[in-house]
């Protein structure tokens, strides 16, 4: 039996793997950034990246050394050798898996507990979405209301308390990176410190029913100081229903008689 | 004619439908009637005139074909029918339009009815993806799109990848473990026909007002009780769907534990016999979750239960752990036969025994028990409790251990083998190996909460499944269709059409799916028909590809259905395999084996010189057992 040439199989695997990583690192895999979490996320991916092209160079390079290795020849009707496996080799091939997951698992912890940190003075917003339209109310600055925009200071963090009127739909700001479900019924929120002033695009992100596509609101992150002002400028109140919980039941009762929804608000641009 | 309507078959099954439809429809009438309601009731979720004929037309369909005379006649303490086998076995055509009892038709109807519905899956997402092509709406409105991608991914599902691969084994699994038939053939070709019958009730809510069942395959509360009409359709379904699937997976446990050949102890089992005992695990013990769920659902939707509605005290989230308990354990269900056909077809093709045998045993074994405690991976986002994400992210990522184990041993199985990739069955195996393991290495990018936080919700998940599914499952399933077709049916297929499917196949995968991760990860939701122009490029390719990979497919059904006409004659064991069912003839006859065979050593003794794994009757009675073990030869390090 010939031995493996395990001194060229790895440096192929370091190679193929190197490569792939550098050409994957280059791209920008989850677009622009815009809060404080997208930091360690993007770099918890691009760690998973890395390491993902290392594991996937050994499959490739040892499929392709056996098939150019041990082809067989037409016509040649024998076997191959009767090994029927090497437990030392399975057991490297078990530990190895679980040491590199378990590591994994325990850096993707840390990055939770580092991006769900909250801030004493963190501001309260909350986002209440219905089929198929975001509406946003700023308790600290009297309950102010805002329809497909929500407006949030720079630099702050920023706490979403999340409503849902009818279905589940879900909050999502790609250049956050942060998403979590509005839940009727269930009191759900989403902790986020905007760190780039921009214009960006609330999408919801769970089928929420015909006009799901296009259930997308507009993003303004500011100074301290426009915010405060736009504020200021804002008229409306957050209407009753939302705020009472009986009558928010009675309301709900009351459309669930009715049907259907509202048109989609929101257009699909960026 | 009436004697035609007094034998079982498709005449009385006929008129029992019409019977069932009439009952049911009457009692709703009748019974409202009575109770001074409006006899028709149309609300959207409502329409019990409607449901309930949907539940009693496949009952009297199926009474009328005659699934159940056996049974009846024997419950209600009638003289049985002496068993003269007359529903067993097929001759001519017709017979595989009968309800048969013989494992073997049954397989083949199994194959063929799933491939049919596969077609119809794949013309689904086609319509999607010309709607997707570009950004804007073009083809279909938002709620048939709702729909469509709906109905595709539960055809897919329950109408083609888990029922293919019962098909698969209902064949090949008896013949393997040296059985005569499955342990409850009766009930083996109700399990089949069970089938037809959801997924007729699925295609026909098309027809319902209001179109479709458009919740996704999820079918989330409670945007699917409140859903039209639709919705119950898929309710139903899903049950005729399931308890299929449970009494195959009840069938096939028994078989197994009770009919394996002398001398086949746990150890000396094909993988692929393996493969099945775990994924029927997983079906007997999940699958009664979701049958569940889809009930819970129907009563608050015509009951007015509420069990999901927030108004009354229903929890909305407990649909989805409800959902999900069944649901990733179906992914698995949907994956461990394939991986046994894996490993039948790379042990086979390069003439060695399977690396680290006992260990892909305990693999699979392993990724059952590990499956029944991820479920929650999939509502990292959805705001259940909190302290529940950590420890559901470590056991998801656990899970890639035992799956890791299996692609390592693949490999070692290659090395210092005789590789032979004449086949298209072993040119999909390794393929499998390579695109399986970018949806592994995908599944632990979603298994970490941060990432998945981002990712949740968006075409990555979509690129996720399908390098799974369609990269992984469906993979396996053409290598294993591809293996089996000369046992089946007797003929060979064409290699050379084969590899036109198969490089075409493996192109349309790879440039279809991989650019979803990319615009998932950049922010395209999954589940919308229009999305930002930015992405305008991207989906058109991903349109161009997929009608590529469709179209190979046309090349694929048509090597199937000419060479099981015209293929020249394939022989007992064109592979020169060891298991059991290439020792008989191809097809074999009708109960198997004239005399059981003995089991005398482990399933792939390749390369150990005299070894055998099975003896057949009828061979010399001095025919010599090897008494040594096979040797083992250390692989070097
Ligand atoms: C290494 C093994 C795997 C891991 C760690 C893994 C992990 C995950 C995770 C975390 C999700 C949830 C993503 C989200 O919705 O945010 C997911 C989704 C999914 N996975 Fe996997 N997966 C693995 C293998 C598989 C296999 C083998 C299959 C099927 C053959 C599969 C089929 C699916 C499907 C169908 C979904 C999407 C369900 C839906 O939301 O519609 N996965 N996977
Ligand atoms: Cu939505
Ligand atoms: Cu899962």
């Amino acid at each position: 039996m010939t031995r493996l040439p395990i001194l060229k199989m790895v440096l192929a695997v370091i190679v193929l793997g190197a490569i792939q990583s550098v050409v994957l690192l280059q791209f920008d895999w989850f677009g622009d950034a815009a809060s404080t979490a997208a930091g360690p996320i993007d770099t918890l991916m691009d760690v998973t990246i890395v390491l993902s092209s290392f594991i996937f160079a050994i499959v490739c390079v040892a499929l392709g050394y056996a098939l150019i290795k041990w082809r067989a020849k037409p016509g040649d009707e024998g076997d191959g050798l009767p090994i029927h496996g090497n437990t030392r080799l399975e057991i490297v091939w078990t530990i190895i898996p679980v040491i590199i997951v378990l590591a994994l698992a325990g850096y993707s912890w840390a990055v939770l507990d580092d991006i769900e940190k909250t801030d004493s003075n963190a501001l309260h917003v909350n986002a209440y979405a219905q089929q198929f339209a975001w509406t946003f109310g700023y308790p600290e600055d009297g309950n102010k209301w805002s329809e497909g925009e929500l407006h949030v200071p720079v630099d702050r963090q920023v706490i979403f308390d999340l409503q849902a009127q009818d279905v589940i739909h879900s909050f999502w700001v790609p250049e956050w990176r942060i998403k979590k479900d509005a839940v009727p019924g269930l009191k759900t929120d989403v902790v986020v410190t905007p760190d780039k002033v921009g214009t960006y695009q609330l999408i919801c992100a769970e089928l929420c029913g015909i006009g799901h596509t296009t259930m997308r609101a507009k993003v303004v992150v500011e100074s301290q100081a426009d915010y405060d002002a736009w504020v200021k400028k804002q008229t409306t109140k957050v209407p009753e229903l939302l705020l009472t919980t009986d009558q928010f039941k009675q309301e709900q009762l009351k459309k669930e008689e009715q049907s259907g929804g509202i048109e989609g608000s929101g257009v699909v641009e960026q | 004619m009436a004697a035609a309507i007094r034998q079982p078959g498709w005449y009385r099954g006929a008129l029992g439908a019409l019977l069932g439809a009439a009952f049911g429809f009457g009692l709703v009438v009748a019974l409202r009637a009575i109770s001074g309601l409006d006899v028709f009731q149309t609300e959207q979720t409502g329409y019990p005139h409607v449901i309930v004929p949907l539940i009693t037309t496949p009952f009297g369909f199926l009474f009328g074909f005659g699934a159940f005379d056996y049974w009846f006649r024997w419950a209600a303490g009638k003289p049985t029918v002496p068993e003269d086998h007359s529903g067993h076995g097929a001759t001519k055509w017709q017979d595989y339009f009968r309800f048969n009892t013989d494992h073997k038709v049954i397989g083949t109807q199994y194959v063929v009815t799933t491939l049919f519905f596969f077609l119809i899956g794949g013309l689904l997402a086609l319509l999607m993806r010309a709607e997707l092509a570009q950004p804007g709406d073009q083809i279909v409105a938002a709620n048939t799109f709702n729909g469509l991608f709906s109905t595709h991914a539960v055809v897919m599902i329950f109408l083609f990848i888990i029922p293919v691969f019962a098909g698969l084994a209902n064949y090949v699994l008896p013949l393997m473990i040296g059985a005569p038939d499955m342990a409850f053939p009766r009930l083996n070709a109700l399990s089949f026909w069970l089938l037809p019958m959801a997924g007729i009730i699925f295609l026909a809510s098309f027809l319902a007002p209001g179109g479709s069942f458009d919740a996704g395959w999820t079918g989330y509360a409670p945007l699917s009780t409140g859903a039209p009409l639709g919705q119950s359709f898929f309710n139903i379904g899903v049950q005729f769907a399931g308890a299929s699937s449970i009494a195959t997976a009840l069938n096939f446990l028994v078989t197994i534990i009770t009919m394996r050949a002398p001398g086949m102890n746990l150890w000396r089992m094909p993988l692929l016999v393996w493969a099945n005992l775990s994924t029927s695990l997983l079906v007997v013990g999940a699958t009664p979750f979701i049958a569940g769920a889809q009930f819970m659902v129907f009563f608050d939707r015509i009951l007015g239960m509420n069990f999901f509605n927030f108004l009354q005290g229903g929890d909305v989230i407990s649909y989805q752990h409800i959902f999900w308990f069944y649901s990733h354990p179906a992914v698995y269900i949907m994956m461990l036969p394939g991986f046994g056909i894996i490993s039948e077809i790379i042990s086979t093709h390069a003439r060695k025994p399977v690396f680290g045998y006992r260990l892909m045993a305990l693999a699979l074994i392993g990724i059952v028990v590990l499956s029944y405690s991820v479920w929650a991976h999939h509502m990292f986002v959805a705001g259940m409790f909190s302290w529940l994400r950590v420890p559901i992210m470590i056991t998801t990522m656990l899970i890639a251990v035992p799956t890791g184990i299996k692609v390592f041993s693949w490999l070692g199985t290659l090395f210092y083998g005789k590789i032979h990739t004449y086949s298209t069955a072993m040119l999909f195996a390794l393929a499998f190996i390579v695109t399986f393991t970018i949806g592994g290495i995908s599944g632990v990018m979603l298994g970490m909460i941060p990432i998945d936080i981002h990712v949740s919700d968006t075409y990555f998940v979509v690129a996720h499944i399908h390098f799974v599914l369609f990269g992984g499952s469906v993979f396996t399933i053409f290598a294993g269709i591809y293996h089996w077709f000369p046992k089946m049916t007797g003929r060979m297929y064409d290699e050379r059409l084969g590899r036109v499917h198969f490089w075409g196949t493996v192109v349309g995968t790879w440039f279809t799916f991989i650019p979803m991760h990319w615009i998932g990860m950049d922010g395209m939701p999954r589940r919308v028909a229009d999305y930002a122009t930015q992405y305008g490029d991207w989906n058109l390719l991903i349109s161009v590809s997929a009608f590529v990979l469709g179209a190979v497919q046309l090349v694929f059904l048509y090597n199937m259905i000419v060479s099981w006409r015209f293929g020249p004659k394939a022989g007992d064991n064109p592979w020169r395999a060891n298991s059991i069912e290439w020792l008989v003839s191809s097809p074999p006859p009708v109960f198997n084996f004239d005399e059981i065979p003995r089991v005398v050593g482990g399933p792939y003794e390749y390369g150990t010189p005299g070894a055998r794994h099975a003896i057949m009757g009828g061979e010399d009675e001095g025919a010599e057992v090897p008494k040594t073990k096979p040797s083992t030869v250390a692989a070097p390090s």
